[in-house]
Formats: structure tokens, C-alpha cells, sequence
């Protein structure tokens, strides 16, 4: 018989977020020693805990290929030196791969399939540049199924500035501004520090240690943001500024059943509320977080002015500014990304989603005033996904 | 003490115009605490396959960087300072490149001392200093991490030693001085002169670990990670170790019993010939008086004396032997004209057949069949290999899985047509000639026309054996020495009509098996038998001319050999010995001897007499009565001359008659199938050394001679 597990965030972790690129920290680091760093570190952060109780590692890449092929779950608990008998998986749903490893995860441990387990994701876009593989089914194109610019995010990003003229470049930019201030100021005071594995790394100049992200450019302005070239079209909107950049960095998170982790004195971050995933148009996927969303909200049974905190991937500003002026929300309220975003940290596909929940989780534990806290991103070739949490700290306030 | 700074290194810098510079590049590291830590990593930028090795220059550089580090410490910029390597590797070791250059023991004595210049350092930052062993550490690369305040390792790090006393030097760079001090002497004996002696012993990191040469020893996922948090945490505890392992009790009155001890137990080990193990001991015995610096002092003057020996210079030559000779084996043809063996015949079923099935099942990985015409002898032998097999599995050596496949792969057969398909057959019957061409006779009849045959054989021609072959051409001499599966050296016996695809299969069987094979032309004796019957031949001679059994036994003693002539003897066995020096008597009358004694001695089954433990106690009064009666005995001097004489003459002869290409082949057999000891080089770098070849052919082997300054 299938159970009715509730399901729990017990702990979270990731890698500082590297340049992609040789001039970033991990050029000549695998993407699968970050997954097995960033699990050891998780793993090092609950010493107690039996680890062959570990009943899956659901680990996500958006190019599973080279050092993200191989079966990376199984991979990265092999490498990690998890007991043998820990099965282990690779998913990939793109920039919520490790989005949808949680939920995947969360699926088996609500039916009871599992009670404890990981998920997490990785993207080493130094080593993958986004699309160096693709192959596109012809028919796409010959039957016009999906607009050629489809596969590429930036002209998706300028397709949201082209069917809503009031989310403009100004609002966009003014977003990332506030961003970079959000990460520096999260770094002050330490919030972002805590759930960083720092990651030893070979490079030309001898042995480096990254403890921190590299992208963030604390006093970025908006005179400095205003002429960056818009690469993606002449005139366009999109810059460098206003976007995620290409980013190397994994994440992990342990997941587990609320009896399990009782049981086993683990920590309880988060509670699972409900997730969802839904299509959109892929030519505009970076409005797919409205549906997932609406669809997350409807089975929780819950309002958005019931959210009090959101964490949502900065793919790119006009597409969180377009989400927020959806669900009537201003471009600066501070229940949004408490600690800045991807525009700011860098986005390295797979992993992201787990980013968001760390982040959240943090946010939950300082907040007991806020009961529901939500995850959502959007995701290419058109969706959104939603994660809807409940704090474990809530104080029954508010 | 002294004062390093003010040395002019020039004369080693000019040696050093090529080095491949291990660089030393510093990287700044906030440590958790928020302390920083001056992480300097060693790397030559080559790949893994090119380990960072320490030169001259890369010495200066070194100290350079440990200079500039000194003084940021002193102005409260550094916490600590940490020395790893690129991956896979620390150091593995000195540039030993251009030692063979160096003009003289100043120069010689410059290497200790810029070593400690630069190595020293780390002991005198004034802040901690961490080596973080990430990999491979051996002499001067693990005497980089000695010197530090304290050590990690990486539990995957591929080897952790001081091979210096096998090179015929002392670890000199602070290892003699530092490591008793740090793990006590006894154990510092085990590292650094008892492990290189035994086939060069590395320790794995969980040995360095238990052994407390290193203090903690974390994963490689994430070994640098975690030794820089435990470097924070012992910067933050502010831990001290003490300055000794050994108490000062233990230091005073038991570190030169443990010397003796140690000096008693070397002597029986390995004789007094090799200077470098107690000069080492010696070095780490002194280690407990005066200060690190005293003990670099007393270092240097070591190195400066071994470095320009002879010895050094022959065991750097057999060295490179062993390790670069060896992989490119003289007179080879084309690798790719191999044939590939799927499945092994071995002819007979005694112990050197049951060795040989072992071996070619355990590292081939095919179907061996053994054959016999006596079935009972074949069940003995699989029974044997069967339970071999089983021990190496209790040892750990095997994995049950393993075990049963290659058990399974040996089998045994009366009948001759279960042969019908392998492609490589091999013999280990009886050393006769008759008998040996009689059972090619019946292999070839029921193998394919191009299947390999190959003979153990060690006195027989193998052109004879081949004789009568449909096709000889297939026929190779594939000489193991015994015990097989510890001995190195196959002899690769190139027949007249051994064709170059029989040939190349040969070597890559012989590589396969992990044996290093040298190929030589189709003579008597090949290269090590003739060698030894050469050295036995003098030996035996002496006795029967009246030269007491004594005197003969210890009068080789200069060489150092593995053990004395009549042990040798008996290890052989005495009537394989009187077999040996029969044929070679019968193929060389005029240079070889036989001797009746020793068939004697032969039938009387008895030459020397030994205690409980098998050392060598004196030699057996009847047999001693045997071979008396000669009357024209040598001096111990007389029959060592006559000796170096006579195989200076042989190896002169051989390499005339292109027995092998190069006198390096020479060695490399006399190393790997006769225990030749480094420190001689073999045997020729020892034979020019002493004049032998001078007074002989009026030249030597080697120009320059290898030998010291």
C-alpha cells in the first residue's frame, strides 16, 4: 500500500557558484567532483547519521554528457564514497533539474517508496555551453512547431520586453541593481556563507580555494548597466546586467520523510506543500512560473497573499518582473529573493532549484512570522515549475 | 651550524641549464577562521605522467617564495603557510638528472646544503607550516613535507618513501635528522633503511599514518578542503607536538642499542659492502644530540661523500636500468607483429610446470591446460595450483571472483589433442635434448602450423631442440628464473630460425606476465647461467685446488653479492650445479671448469650445514673431506682478481659474440635474474671500476667509466 508520507527538506547545500569559463575557479574541475564535494559536505554536516540509510541520489545536468554523463546519481555516490548498496539516478528537466529531483525524490518518499534520499543537480557550463549539443528534430522547424529563437533563452527573455511594452529595460535593469545589492548585503551578514561547501580547485597559478561565489559585482548601477551591448539583438533589452551569467556550481539537499527524520534527530528546514510543473509557449518560456504557479497554489489550496516569502530563478529579470506583475506584486518587495538572485550568484542550470530551497530554508528559520514560502522557475523549451513550502519554525502568528 | 644564506650555488646552477623547473606558485587562502594561510602548490607544468621533481633551480625558487613568505609572516599578513603539489603528486624527489656530472664533493656537498636552504625554511617561517601530501612523496618530495610543522595525507596518495639507501645516498635533505626525531628511531629504521632495501618499499598513506609521519589523513574527494580546515583548527587550538617521539630516556640509552641492533641485523641482510644504509643509520642514530641544524650539518657531509662514491653512481645506472632500459628492450622487433594468446599449453606437470600454469593463467587470463602422461601427477599439480590460488585469496590478493576464474581456467589433460587450439605452448619437462625435441615432435603434430612453442630450457641449444620441426621458425627460449613468480628476468632466446613474429609474441608474453625480457642470441648459458658458471666454475676450482672452503666463500665478499658462492651453490642445488658446469665446461673447455668434486659432493648430498632459521653455519665436515687434497690453494685476493678477471673476459666475449646488444643488457639480466646489486651497477660499471676490464681487454665497458669522482 502506497503512503501518504509528509515530506521534509531536511538540509541543503551547494558549491560556491564559479565563472564559466577558463578564467573561472573550476575550469579544470570536474562537474562531477562539485556534485561529490557538495554531498560530502552535506554528509560532514550530519555526522550521525547512518548513510547506507540513504535509500536514493537523484542528481540532475542539463547536458549529460562527459563529466555529467555516467549515470551522475550513481556516480556521484560512488565517488562519494556512499556505501554501495545506495542506488543513485540522473534526471534532467533543464534549469529545474534539480528542481525536479526534489520532487521526483519527494514522490517516492510520499508513497513510501523511500524515507530518505538526495537530490541535487549540477551544471559545469564552463565545460557544456547551453546547446553545444543539440540536435533539434527538423520538424520543429518545418512545421513551425517551435520558433527557431526557442533555443535560445536570450531571445525568449526579449520576447517577454516584446509582448508586455510595459515591463521595460529601465524596470529590468533597476531589477538587477537591487539584486547585486541583495547579494551584498546577504553576504554581510552572513546568510549566504553557512550552506557553501568551499571547493579546492587547480589552476595554472597553483591551488585555489573559491569559499564564496565569484559571479557578484557589488555597486553595480544603473549607469553602469545602461549601454552593455545586447547580444541578443540589436537594440534589444537583454544584457549581460540584466541576466544570469554562465555559471559552474552544484547543489544538494537531503530529503526525508517527516517520521524518518524524527526518528533519526535530523533537522526539519522545510515541509513540503505541493509542487507543480506546466508547459508554456517555448518562444516565451520565461513566463512558465505563472501557470506552475496558479496549478501549485490550486492543490495546496492556497492563495498567493498566503506566500510570504518567494524565492524565483533570475534566468532574467524581465522574466521575474513579468511573474510579479502577474500576481500584482512590486518589482521591489521584499518578500522576493530576500538574498538577491541568479542575475547577481549566477545560475548554473541543473542545480538551481536546490539553490532556491537552501535560500528558502535560511529565510524560514529567521522568519518564524511567515508560514508558506515558495520555489519557482522557469524552465527552457517552455515551463514553469513551483514548489510550495510550509516553515517548520512558523510560530502560528501570522 | 651552517649558515645556508651564504653559500654560492653557482657551480650547481651550471649543471642545471635544462632542468625541468618544479615551480613553486603561491596562492593566498582565507581559511574559515578567517586567518590566512599561503597555500604554495609544486608544480612543473607537465602532466601526471612528468611528477615534479626538485632541482637546483627549483630549490632557489622554493626558497625564494619560503623567503618572501618569511618575511609576510613576520608582518602578521600569513597565519600559516601550506605546501602541496599538482595532482596525483607532491614531489618525487631530487633531480637526480645530472648527479653523474657533478665534479667533485664540494659540488656534491652543495646539493645537501641547498636542500636544507630551502627545505629548512619551513621550519623557520615563524609561523606553522603544513605539507599537504596529496600524492606521491618519495625521498626529497616527502622530505619537503618532513620539514614542515605538520602533515595530512591523502588516503589515495600512491606511495609515501625514502628510497635513498636503494640509490645508495641517505635522505638527506632533512629525512635522517628529522624522521627519527619525529616517528622514533626504530620506525625511522623501517622507513628509511629497511623498506628501500626490500625491493624498494613504499608506505601506503594509512601506514604514514599509523607510523605518525603524518598527523591526519583525509579523502581525495576533498583532501585539500579538509586539511585546510584542519590546519584552522589546529592554528585555532594552537597545537604544539613535541619536539621528540622518543622520550629522552629511550633517546639516551636505548637509540644506539636499537643502532647496533639494526647495524647486526643490516650486516646479515645485505653484508657490509653498501655504504649508503649505515651511513644512514649512523645519521639517524646521531640525530638525538645537538639541533635540527647539527643535523643537517652532519647530513651534508654524508651526501657529499656518497654522492661522488662509486656506489651511487652504479645504482643512479642500474636505476635507470630497471626503470627505462628495461621498457625498451634491446634487439625487439615491431610490437605490433605479436600474435594474440588466447590459450596456454604447458608441457609437464612438475614444479616449474605448475609455476608456469599459475603464473600464465593468473596474469594471461586464458585457459591454460597442463599435460602429463601421468594423470595423477596432473591432479597433484591442480590440486596445487588450486590451493595456491585459495592463499593468495586468504591474503587478500585475490577477490573470491578472481579466484574462481582463474581456477577455473587451469586444467589438466593426459590426452595431447587438447592442445588442438593454443596458441602458445611452453615445456618444463626434463633437460635433455632427446626429450625435449620429442615432446615438440608430439605438440607439433596436433597444434597449428603457427602456434608459438617456447623452451624453459637453460643449457640447451634451442636451434638443436628446434631441430626437427616442421617449423622451426616458431621456436623461442623462454628462460624463467626460479622462484617464478618472484624473480623479474625471462631470458628471450632468439634461435637461428626463430622468425620476428615468434619473437615479438615472446616479449609481449613475457610482458604480460609483468617479467621484464631481455632477448639473447641461441648460446650456452644465455646470460646469467653463464655468468654464474663462470663465478662457481672459479669458485669450485679453487676448492679442488686446495683452497680451504672458507677462504673461497668469503673471498667474493668485496662484491656484495646476494649471498656467498657455496650458499649460492646450494640454493641451485648441487647436482643442477655440477650440470651447469659441465655443459659450460663442454661448450668453453678452455675458460670453463668442471670439477669431479662436485659431482662428488653431489652424491653425498650435503655441502653446507645451517641453523634453525636457514642461515648458513659452516660447511659439512664430509664434505669438506671430499674436495681435500689439492695443492696449489689461492689466496682469497687471488681468486677475487681471478674472478673479476674472468667475467670482465666473458662479458667482453658475449657482448663480441652479440650474445645481447649492450653491456646494459648485461646487467639488466645479472640485476633482475641474479640479484646483482645496484651498488655494483650490475656487474660491468663494477668490473671497469676495479680495473678488471683494464686488465682484461686494455679498455672498459663504459666511456667514462661509471664510477666516482
Amino acid at each position: 500500500m502506497l503512503k501518504g508520507n509528509s515530506v521534509v527538506f531536511v538540509d541543503g547545500v551547494r558549491t560556491p557558484f564559479g565563472k564559466a569559463g577558463e578564467k573561472g575557479a573550476f575550469w579544470q574541475t570536474r562537474a562531477d567532483d562539485l556534485v561529490v564535494k557538495a554531498l560530502q559536505g552535506l554528509l560532514d554536516r550530519h555526522p550521525n547519521l547512518d548513510q547506507s540509510l540513504i535509500e536514493d541520489v537523484a542528481i540532475a545536468a542539463a547536458t549529460q554528457s562527459g563529466d555529467q554523463g555516467i549515470m551522475l546519481g550513481r556516480t556521484a555516490a560512488l565517488l562519494a564514497g556512499l556505501p554501495v548498496t545506495v542506488p543513485g539516478y540522473a534526471i534532467d528537466r533543464w534549469c529545474a533539474g534539480a528542481m525536479t529531483a526534489v520532487t521526483t525524490i519527494a514522490s517516492a518518499i510520499a508513497t513510501g517508496a523511500n524515507d530518505l534520499a538526495i537530490a541535487g543537480g549540477v551544471e559545469h557550463m564552463g565545460h557544456h555551453p547551453i546547446g553545444a549539443e543539440f540536435d533539434p528534430n527538423p520538424r520543429f522547424v518545418s512545421e513551425k512547431l517551435v520558433d527557431p529563437g526557442a533555443l535560445s533563452m536570450g531571445e525568449t527573455a526579449e520576447r517577454i520586453h516584446d509582448r508586455y511594452p510595459a515591463l521595460t529595460k529601465e524596470r529590468s535593469d533597476a531589477y538587477a541593481v537591487r539584486c547585486q545589492e541583495k547579494v551584498a548585503s546577504a553576504y554581510a551578514d552572513n546568510k549566504i556563507q553557512p550552506d557553501l561547501i568551499p571547493v579546492a580547485y587547480p589552476s595554472a597559478q597553483g591551488w585555489g580555494q573559491l569559499d564564496r561565489d565569484e559571479h557578484p559585482r557589488p555597486g553595480t548601477s544603473m549607469e553602469g548597466l545602461k549601454d552593455l551591448k545586447t547580444p541578443f539583438r540589436p537594440h534589444g533589452r537583454i544584457t549581460a546586467g540584466n541576466a544570469s551569467p554562465l555559471t559552474d556550481g552544484a547543489t544538494v539537499c537531503l530529503l526525508a520523510s517527516e517520521d524518518k527524520a524524527k526518528q533519526l534527530g535530523l533537522p526539519i528546514k522545510m515541509r513540503m506543500v505541493s509542487f507543480a510543473f506546466v508547459g508554456v509557449e517555448p518562444e516565451v518560456m520565461g513566463l512558465g512560473p505563472i501557470p506552475s504557479t496558479e496549478k501549485a497554489l490550486s492543490k495546496a489550496g492556497l492563495s498567493i497573499d498566503e506566500i510570504g516569502l518567494f524565492e524565483i530563478n533570475e534566468a532574467f529579470a524581465v522574466q521575474v518582473i513579468a511573474f510579479l506583475e502577474h500576481f500584482g506584486i512590486a518589482d521591489d518587495d521584499d518578500r522576493v529573493n530576500m538574498y538577491g538572485g541568479a542575475i547577481a550568484l549566477g545560475h548554473p542550470l541543473a542545480s538551481s532549484g536546490v539553490r532556491l530551497m537552501i535560500q528558502l530554508a535560511s529565510q524560514f528559520e529567521d522568519r518564524p512570522d511567515v508560514r508558506y514560502g515558495m520555489t519557482t522557475m522557469c524552465i527552457g523549451l517552455g515551463q514553469g515549475g513551483t514548489v510550495i513550502w510550509e516553515n517548520p519554525h512558523w510560530n502560528g502568528k501570522a | 651550524m651552517t649558515n645556508y644564506d651564504a653559500i654560492d650555488f653557482s657551480p650547481l646552477l651550471t649543471l642545471a641549464d635544462d632542468e625541468v623547473v618544479t615551480h613553486s606558485y603561491v596562492r593566498d587562502i582565507t581559511l574559515k577562521s578567517g586567518r590566512v594561510l599561503a597555500l604554495i602548490t609544486l608544480d612543473n607544468d607537465r602532466d601526471y605522467k612528468r611528477p615534479n621533481t626538485l632541482g637546483p633551480k627549483s630549490l632557489l625558487e622554493l626558497d625564494e617564495v619560503l623567503t618572501a613568505l618569511t618575511a609576510r609572516a613576520k608582518a602578521g599578513e600569513i597565519a600559516a603557510v601550506g605546501i602541496t603539489g599538482k595532482q596525483y603528486i607532491l614531489a618525487a624527489g631530487a633531480d637526480l638528472s645530472k648527479v653523474r656530472d657533478i665534479p667533485s664533493a664540494d659540488v656534491a656537498r652543495m646539493m645537501g646544503q641547498l636542500g636544507h636552504r630551502a627545505l629548512g625554511r619551513l621550519g623557520t617561517l615563524g609561523v606553522p607550516s603544513f605539507a599537504f601530501v596529496n600524492g606521491l612523496a618519495l625521498g626529497g618530495g616527502l622530505e619537503v613535507a618532513l620539514n614542515a610543522t605538520y602533515r595530512s595525507v591523502d588516503t589515495s596518495a600512491a606511495a609515501l618513501g625514502l628510497p635513498e639507501t636503494f640509490l645508495g645516498l641517505i635522505p638527506g635533505w632533512g629525512g635522517a635528522t628529522i624522521l627519527p626525531r619525529l616517528i622514533g628511531l626504530r620506525r625511522a629504521i623501517t622507513v628509511a633503511i629497511e623498506n628501500p632495501l626490500k625491493n624498494n618499499r613504499t608506505l601506503k598513506p594509512a601506514e604514514a599514518l599509523k607510523l605518525g609521519l603524518v598527523d591526519a589523513a583525509f579523502g581525495p574527494a576533498r583532501f585539500l578542503e579538509q586539511s585546510l580546515a584542519w590546519a584552522d583548527n589546529l592554528l585555532e587550538i594552537k597545537y604544539k607536538r613535541r619536539t621528540f617521539q622518543d622520550g629522552a630516556f629511550t633517546r639516551k640509552f636505548w637509540w644506539p642499542t636499537i643502532g647496533k641492533v639494526a647495524r647486526k641485523t643490516l650486516e646479515s641482510r645485505i653484508g657490509t659492502v653498501p655504504l649508503a644504509p649505515y651511513a644512514a643509520l649512523d645519521t639517524m642514530v646521531a640525530s638525538r644530540k645537538g639541533s635540527i641544524a647539527d643535523g643537517f650539518a652532519r647530513e651534508d657531509e654524508v651526501l657529499a661523500k656518497l654522492i661522488v662514491a662509486d656506489q651511487f653512481q652504479a645504482s643512479m645506472y642500474a636505476f635507470n636500468l630497471v626503470q627505462k632500459h628495461a621498457k625498451s628492450p634491446s634487439g625487439a622487433p615491431d610490437k605490433k607483429l605479436a600474435r594474440p594468446v588466447t590459450k596456454v599449453g604447458v608441457v609437464g606437470a612438475g614444479l616449474m610446470a605448475r609455476q608456469f600454469a599459475l603464473l600464465f593463467a593468473r596474469q594471461l587470463k586464458v585457459p591454460v591446460v597442463l599435460t602429463d602422461i601421468d594423470q595423477a601427477r596432473l591432479d597433484q599439480a591442480i590440486t596445487y595450483i588450486r590451493g595456491e590460488l585459495k592463499t593468495l585469496e586468504s591474503k587478500g590478493r585475490l577477490s573470491a571472483d578472481e579466484r574462481n576464474r582463474i581456477s577455473s581456467l587451469v586444467s589438466g589433460t593426459t590426452d595431447l589433442n587438447d592442445f588442438a587450439d593454443a596458441d602458445w605452448v611452453i615445456e618444463a619437462v626434463f633437460e635433455e635434448l632427446e626429450v625435449k625435441r620429442d615432446v615438440f615432435a608430439r605438440v607439433e603434430a596436433v597444434v597449428a602450423p603457427d602456434a608459438i612453442l617456447a623452451t624453459n630450457t637453460s643449457s640447451l641449444s634451442v636451434a638443436e631442440i628446434g631441430a626437427k620441426l616442421t617449423h622451426p621458425k616458431r621456436l623461442v627460449g623462454f628462460h624463467f628464473f626460479n622462484p617464478v613468480a618472484v624473480m623479474p628476468l625471462v631470458e628471450v632466446v632468439k634461435a637461428k630460425k626463430t622468425d620476428d613474429v615468434s619473437l615479438a609474441t615472446a616479449m609481449a608474453v613475457a610482458q604480460r606476465l609483468r617479467k621484464t625480457p631481455v632477448i639473447t642470441k641461441d648460446s650456452p648459458g644465455f646470460v646469467v647461467n653463464r655468468l654464474l658458471a663462470k663465478l662457481l666454475g672459479e669458485a669450485m676450482h679453487a676448492v679442488d685446488e686446495g683452497t680451504p672452503f672458507d677462504v673461497v666463500n668469503h673471498a667474493l665478499d668485496p662484491l656484495g653479492l646476494p649471498m656467498s658462492s657455496f650458499e649460492l651453490l646450494d640454493l641451485v642445488g648441487l647436482k643442477v650445479g655440477a650440470h651447469v658446469l659441465d655443459t659450460h665446461h663442454k661448450a668453453f673447455p678452455d675458460r670453463f671448469f668442471e670439477s669431479a668434486n662436485l659431482h662428488k659432493l653431489a652424491e653425498h648430498g650435503k655441502l653446507i650445514t645451517r641453523d634453525a632459521q636457514g642461515n648458513m653455519t659452516g660447511f659439512d665436515p664430509v664434505a669438506v673431506e671430499i674436495c681435500s687434497g689439492g695443492t696449489n690453494p689461492s689466496t682469497a685476493e687471488q681468486l677475487l682478481a681471478r674472478v673479476q678477471d674472468g667475467l670482465a673476459d666473458e662479458i667482453h666475449r658475449m657482448l663480441g659474440e652479440s650474445v645481447v646488444v649492450s653491456a646494459e643488457d648485461i646487467d639488466l639480466c645479472m640485476i633482475l635474474g641474479a640479484g646483482w646489486p645496484f651498488q655494483m651497477g650490475g656487474a660491468t660499471p663494477y668490473l671497469d671500476r676495479v680495473g678488471a676490464s683494464e686488465r682484461v681487454f686494455g679498455s672498459t665497458f663504459h666511456t667514462p667509466p661509471i664510477k666516482g669522482v
